[in-house]
């Protein structure tokens, strides 16, 4: 086992976090802010690849697509916010729960019914293309790129939460969402905003992760339960909580898979070890779930103190 | 008036006759239609559809469920189909988790069970039914087809990959069988799984010369974008599932020249397979993967000891399946003791023609191959 492959798979897993963090950062969003529970945010990071992957398809260009994917995962997220979501705030989580299953449904079956139940075709743009040297490793242009537009979107989202005056008013929402409404700020216009601005950070990973992935219905799903693995981890309602899930998360079960099959190989034969392994590696992420819930039942970072 | 008489009763006789001989056969379909499998269990009902509309009439009756790839739902649908719908033969599943939950209970029912798809070999040896037939193969034959090629190829270390579930165990089982080189390593992957940076990056430090996986439908496509992506260029052998129409225009030319072993291909040359292929590419617009093949075949299997007995009576329609008196798609057709399939294997190479990217066959893994399980098999 030698450094290179080490520091490969420490990428990967940086890689991966921030991909889980461009969808679990909407989804705790909308929690802190408006105490929804969003089980609908896989369908967005679905709609931001159908859509990117069309347009991509159509036009020629993945940058055109991306934006396009983007654009389409927000005006989904906010037309879903005022037709469906606007009339679950004052309802208990359970009700939320039921009517965003049912825009899971509802969303995966139309965009079957528009895109048909095979894959897309989307591929990494021309100049995204092919691997990198970093020293001692060679790493995929692409994925280096993904760890570049996390980042960036961390220090964006960062830059507007602290020192913008929408910022301001979504921290004003989250701690007390009857008193910003009395000092005046359009509450359900604000909601909208938050609602719309989580969708397009789906929409963004979803189209981002589409060019090295299966863009097919149902893609958003097993993503939105490692979303909520991690704003569970991070503390609910907090974006620093969800970074530090995301990379744990990320990290963890990149390592994992790849460190527990060698493990078990030192005293297993080889088949064994691997099934093992496998098994195990796909169980760790949640058995760190349960041990934060032990030690800090709010998560890591608690929205709320 | 008597020779009036005579001649109505033996109409009515008649008619009864013909009624016995169009006797409703109920065939209960559960696939997977949702989800990222969905190409596959789509693929399987269109094909099945298209023999029992080629048939013209026929005594068919077809209920199709989803089961989302997900095994509890498939036993729940089984249940409903025998109990409510008096089905009198399942088919459909795609998945070989979901046919061990769902198969041994149906055929125990004296219900028939066809699988146009999973082969798990548990089911190929000690558990063998007298009702249960295999019309696609037992899992580990096409990746056997695999490993026997890759000797050919002369690849001497090669590093594997299957997902953790019963088929992926047979893959690897059925590769490793016929391989005679070293393995560079070797990986059970997550059913399901997107991302396979970690296991790319094992297969680079590995050393290996060439690789095996078999990772069907979304799984495929994730891989083969991301192995394009990751700057290894190391040659792929694989079985059909992996480079199968339902995915091959997602990869797109990813997947060119790539090696995988089939039963099936769309150029095999035979009258019923052309005849297949252009009436499925007319009715659904786009070209047949083995999949829609095979649930081709399991239709027409069904039609043929439909026309032979009656359902009702299950040893006389056992016989008349036994019989296997259909025109296969993929050529000659008979069935090994165990029921699932003697076939041949051939290898196709993934190729484009007109602008579509699709399978060619280049060569012949086996002749007559039939699966090692089934020796295990009482019947």
């Amino acid at each position: 086992m030698s450094l290179a492959l080490v520091l490969e798979q420490l990428l990967n897993g940086v890689q991966f976090g921030l991909m889980l963090f461009l969808m679990s950062a909407g989804l705790t969003l909308v929690f802190g802010v408006m105490g929804l529970i969003n089980l609908a945010h896989g369908s967005l990071y679905m709609i931001g690849a159908f859509l990117c992957a069309a347009v991509a398809g159509a036009t020629g260009s993945f940058w055109i697509g991306l934006v396009a994917g983007l654009a389409a995962a927000a005006a989904a997220g906010a037309l879903i916010e005022i037709i469906v979501i606007r009339r679950l705030y004052d309802r208990d989580h359970l009700d939320q729960v039921l009517a965003t299953f049912a825009l899971i449904l509802i969303l995966s079956e139309g965009v079957r019914m528009i895109f048909g139940p095979f894959p897309l075709y989307l591929n990494v743009p021309d100049a995204l293309r092919g691997t990198v040297s970093l020293g001692i490793v060679d790493y995929s242009l692409y994925r280096l790129a993904l760890i570049g537009f996390g980042v960036a979107v961390a220090v964006g989202l960062w830059v507007l939460i602290a020192k913008t005056r929408l910022g301001i008013r979504i921290r004003a929402g989250e701690s007390d969402r009857e008193m910003i409404a009395a000092l005046g700020v359009n509450i359900r216009a604000l909601y909208t905003i938050v609602f719309a601005l989580g969708a397009a950070l789906a929409g963004l990973a979803g189209a981002l992760v589409g060019a090295i992935q299966s863009v097919q219905v149902g893609m958003g799903e097993p993503v939105l339960i490692l979303a909520f693995v991690v704003i569970v981890i991070g503390g609910i309602g907090s974006i620093k909580g969800a970074m530090v899930g995301a990379l744990l998360v990320g990290v963890i079960d990149t390592m994992g898979r790849f460190l527990l099959p060698r493990i078990f190989a030192t005293f297993l034969d080889t088949s064994q070890a691997m099934g093992v392994g496998a098994a195990l590696a796909s169980m760790l992420i949640y058995l760190l779930m349960a041990l934060v819930l032990i030690f800090r039942p709010k998560g890591l970072f608690p929205a709320h103190g | 008036m008597h020779s009036f008489r005579t001649t109505a009763l033996a109409m009515v006789a008649a008619t009864s006759v013909t009624l016995a001989q169009a006797e409703t056969i109920t065939v209960g379909m559960i696939t997977t239609l949702s989800g990222g499998g969905a190409g596959l269990g789509v693929d399987v009902r269109d094909g099945f559809q298209l023999a029992l509309d080629m048939a013209g009439e026929h005594p068919v009756k077809l209920v199709v469920e989803d089961d989302a790839q997900r095994p509890e739902l498939a036993v729940q649908i089984a249940e409903r189909m025998i109990q409510s719908e008096r089905a009198d033969i399942l088919t459909g599943i795609i998945w070989s988790n979901l046919a061990m939950a769902v198969v041994p209970s149906t055929v125990a029912q004296d219900i028939f069970y066809l699988s146009p798809n999973a082969g798990p070999s548990a089911l190929a040896g000690a558990n063998c039914h007298p009702n249960y037939f295999n019309v696609a193969w037992q899992n580990d034959m096409l990746h056997e087809g695999a490993g026997a090629y890759a000797n050919e190829l002369g690849y001497e270390n090669t590093f594997i990959m299957a997902p953790n579930y019963p088929a992926g165990t047979d893959a690897l089982a059925g590769f490793k069988r016929y391989f005679e080189g070293n393995l560079a390593g070797e990986l059970f992957t997550q059913v399901g799984q997107t991302d396979y940076a970690a296991e790319i990056a094992q297969i680079r430090a590995s050393g290996a010369d060439s690789i095996f996986i078999f990772l069907p439908g979304g799984m495929g496509i994730s891989f083969m974008r991301q192995y394009e992506q990751s700057g290894l260029d190391l040659p792929i052998v694989s079985a059909a599932f992996t480079f199968s129409q339902d995915i091959l225009p997602a990869v797109g030319a990813a997947a060119l020249g790539v090696f995988n072993a089939s039963q099936w291909s769309p150029d095999l040359d035979n009258e019923a397979n052309q005849s297949f292929v252009s009436a499925f590419r007319e009715a659904y617009g786009r070209i047949p993967s083995l999949y829609a093949s095979q649930g081709f075949d399991t239709a027409n299997l069904i039609l043929s000891a439909a026309g032979k007995a009656d359902v009702s009576d299950r040893d006389a329609f056992r016989e008349a399946l036994r019989e296997a008196d259909f025109t296969s798609v993929r050529g000659e057709f008979a069935w090994a003791p165990n029921q699932h399939p003697i076939q041949r294997v051939y290898i196709r190479e993934v190729v484009e023609v007109d602008g579509e990217i699709t399978n060619r066959i280049v060569g012949t893994a086996f002749e007559e191959h039939r699966d090692v399980h089934g020796e295990n098999c009482s019947m």
